[in-house]
């Protein structure tokens, strides 16, 4: 998968999550740049991703996230194996 | 826990499997489209509650919820509408939205309120909460051991445990008490996760302190507390054992948020807790109806013959039906009513029965037996009708996708489990289902299988009877009667609760209402067994009567409800009778009943003028309801083919 099929696909699953279409993810969107994106709903993306890609991420990762592209990069990590 | 840490991702898949048993959407996102773009709110909504009844993952619950929220419904006929609060003492608001979903599943519009992080303590007694002004009618307390025991040092004496222990499930006690009596609340206690690790190996069970062993007694003395106090219980930690710890929990997201239900379970811990909502309403399922070839047996008996089909020894497949024909058989033990729907000729179907030595159920365990060549959502219908229980009672189970599919379609209030390919699977898919979830364990359940073998020789007594008159009188009849007594709380909670028919006013009440009516000694309750010579049918009728707060010698009729399995024994016209007698000697000289229409009551419609009751024209606030009056003193007792043997003296 390139980096724009995860980003198109995580761009979807936020996009349900928010219920807003308007939502366009790039790879250096930042959680405080999209409204609504509150801890509750950072949970849920993560969970979703996991469940989409099938990758569980380490909770180091989870907790320092930069932007969208530190979340594609390590999907894609992930997904090539250890 | 490291093997099963290394492999996270089978773990998730199995969550997204936990609900095999329902279909899958055949398009998930055109489906919830097509739902919201329905004409009315209404049509929306049931469009919606058909979707509830599929396999739906952890997005898709939270996307269903969120059109359910949009739909912005208050009432609509045919769904119940439910208060709940969730108190955690972890983070809990990721539950909501699946305990929603799972309630519209059952035709509950749920409204939850979700209780502070952590706050479940000082919500429940601070009555300026936000959770007193929600006013909950349930009330889930879904705690983490950690909360509970985290102080006990593993160097713990056995003493010390079992004050720590005693000090926790006393905490509870007092939070069960504040939650009833504040809100009259049915209270759900969730069990307690064992998330302890391994401390000492398979030692943990014998060391007082180890945090393993601690958490399985507190469990044990929780369900014991809770059983004492009416408050029912939400085993999480029996179904972690089924699905796996790590299929519960996920350290992750407990340490990144304190989540102590993974999100990816939470599909699963929604359907949970709207079982126990449902079985507290009277919404779980009643009757399980098998098929038969390749369903009971391996095989097709019709073909292979009574010697030709798998069954029982020799063969892991025949060992495989043999295992479900167990699991029935238990089922109909606890009081699930079995029947039969099979294409098949109906001698050779029985023969089987009769015959197969290895057959654990016997034809006698069959209530409604349709073996025949008729389309099945027929057959569906005559097991419905000559059980007199409604269609949504039951499950029906079949290996053939072609007919699930057939019974789906036209009778979508069945039940129908997507049934494993593997037959192996068969008991463990059913018993997953959960479709026979129960609160309580009546003398009346363990009976109803001989009742309904009774009710069968009833028949055929009325088939040979000269006329209905003649057949009643051959019944000799009793009915034992009397004020309600403390041992018979659960029976009377669950008749006012699952009786849909019979019932003019179709109020649902809590064992503690109940309790509260036994209590104060205001209000006439009376309930009814009714005997014949087949057999003992069981606490079959229950009546409360109200004196009216401002005219206290007329007496309302708050709840009357009857079990289906005593229609036309004129029990009802002898119950009135006994009812104005117990009522005059409180001082009433009038009655006052009143029918509220539903779905399912229709069979009432009629009941209080052929009582003798006129119409009251006073309106009413509910509509299509219709309020009744009787004048004590011109009540002409009903002749009846019915004995009396009053149990204790009333009024």
């Amino acid at each position: 998968m390139t980096d724009q099929e995860i980003l198109g696909a995580c761009t979807r699953i936020l996009q349900d999550l928010l219920s807003d279409d308007s939502i366009a993810l790039t790879m250096t969107t930042e959680r405080e740049d999209v409204p609504n994106w509150d801890s509750l709903a950072y949970v849920s993306f993560i969970v979703a991703v996991e469940i989409e890609f099938g990758v569980k991420f380490p909770v180091a990762d989870v907790e320092s996230f930069s932007d969208v592209g530190a979340v594609v990069r390590r999907i894609k990590a992930l997904m090539a194996g250890p | 826990m490291s093997a099963n840490v290394s492999n996270p991702i089978q773990i998730l898949r199995r969550v997204q499997n936990m609900m095999d048993w329902l279909p899958e959407p055949s398009d998930f996102r055109r489906d919830l489209r097509q739902s919201l773009e329905m004409a009315s709110s209404a049509d929306r909504l049931h469009a919606l509650a058909r979707l509830a009844q599929h396999r739906l993952g952890f997005l898709e619950t939270i996307l269903l919820d969120r059109a359910l929220g949009r739909l912005c419904v208050e009432r609509v006929p045919g769904f119940s509408n439910v208060r709940l609060a969730i108190l955690g003492s972890a983070t809990v608001d990721h539950l909501a939205a699946p305990i929603r979903v799972a309630g519209l599943r059952r035709n509950l519009l749920m409204e939850v309120h979700v209780g502070a992080y952590g706050q479940y303590r000082q919500e429940l007694l601070d009555s300026a909460s936000p959770l007193h002004t929600f006013c909950p009618q349930i009330v889930l307390l879904s705690l983490t051991a950690r909360a509970a025991i985290d102080d006990v040092p593993v160097t713990a004496t056995a003493d010390e445990a079992n004050a720590t222990l005693g000090r926790a499930i006393d905490e509870m006690r007092v939070l069960w008490t504040k939650a009833q009596e504040a809100f009259n609340a049915t209270v759900i206690q969730q069990t307690f996760l064992n998330v302890a690790e391994p401390l000492f190996g398979s030692h943990d069970r014998v060391v007082s302190g180890a945090p393993a062993r601690l958490i399985a007694r507190l469990n044990d003395q929780l369900v014991e507390a809770a059983s004492a106090h009416a408050v029912s219980i939400l085993d999480l930690a029996r179904r972690s054992e089924r699905d796996g710890l790590n299929a519960w929990f996920d350290a992750t997201r407990w340490l990144q948020g304190k989540f102590e239900i993974a999100p990816q379970a939470a599909p699963m811990y929604g359907e949970l807790v709207a079982r126990v909502v449902g079985a507290e309403r009277g919404l779980s399922k009643k009757c399980l109806v098998l098929d038969l070839d390749n369903t009971l047996w391996g095989g097709v008996v019709g073909d292979d013959g009574l010697d030709g089909i798998v069954l029982g020894d020799g063969s892991a497949v025949g060992e495989a039906h043999v295992a479900l024909q167990r699991y029935a058989a238990q089922l109909r033990d606890r009081g699930v009513i079995l029947a039969v729907c099979s294409k098949n000729d109906p001698a050779i179907a029985e023969a089987v029965f009769h015959h197969h030595p290895e057959m654990v159920l016997k034809r006698s365990d069959i209530a409604a037996f349709c073996a025949n060549w008729d389309d099945k959502p027929e057959n569906l219908e005559v097991i419905a009708h000559q059980l007199n229980i409604g269609l949504d009672s039951l499950v029906f189970v079949d290996d053939n996708p072609a007919e699930r599919a057939r019974v789906r379609e036209s009778l979508p209030m069945v039940a129908v489990p997507e049934m494993p390919g593997d037959v192996a699977q068969y008991v463990g898919c059913l018993a997953d289902a959960g479709y026979f979830e129960a609160v309580a364990f009546t003398p009346e359940d363990r009976q109803r299988g001989d009742q309904y073998v009774a009710n069968a020789s009833r028949t055929d007594a009325q088939k040979s009877a000269p006329s209905l008159d003649a057949f009643l009188a051959g019944l000799e009849m009793s009915v034992i009667f009397g004020p309600f007594q403390a041992v018979d709380l659960n029976r009377v909670t669950q008749l006012i609760n699952k009786t849909n028919q019979f019932n003019p006013t179709t109020r649902r009440r809590t064992a503690q209402d109940v309790s509260r009516f036994l209590a104060t000694g205001r209000d006439l309750t009376l309930q009814f067994r009714l005997v014949d010579r087949f057999g003992d049918n069981g606490l079959v009728s229950a009546m409360i009567l109200r004196p009216d707060p401002n005219v206290p010698d007329l007496f309302e009729i708050d709840t009357w409800v009857m079990s289906c399995r005593v229609f036309g024994r004129q029990l009802e016209m002898e119950v009135m009778n006994i009812a104005v007698e117990a009522a005059r000697l409180r001082g009433a000289r009038a009655f006052r009943g009143v029918y509220i229409p539903t779905a399912k009551n229709g069979v009432v419609s009629g009941l209080y003028p052929r009582l003798g009751f006129s119409a009251d024209p006073r309106p009413l606030a509910t509509s299509g309801a219709s309020g009744w009056l009787m004048c004590l003193a011109d009540y002409v007792p009903l002749g009846t083919h019915i004995n009396r043997k009053p149990e204790v003296s009333v009024g």
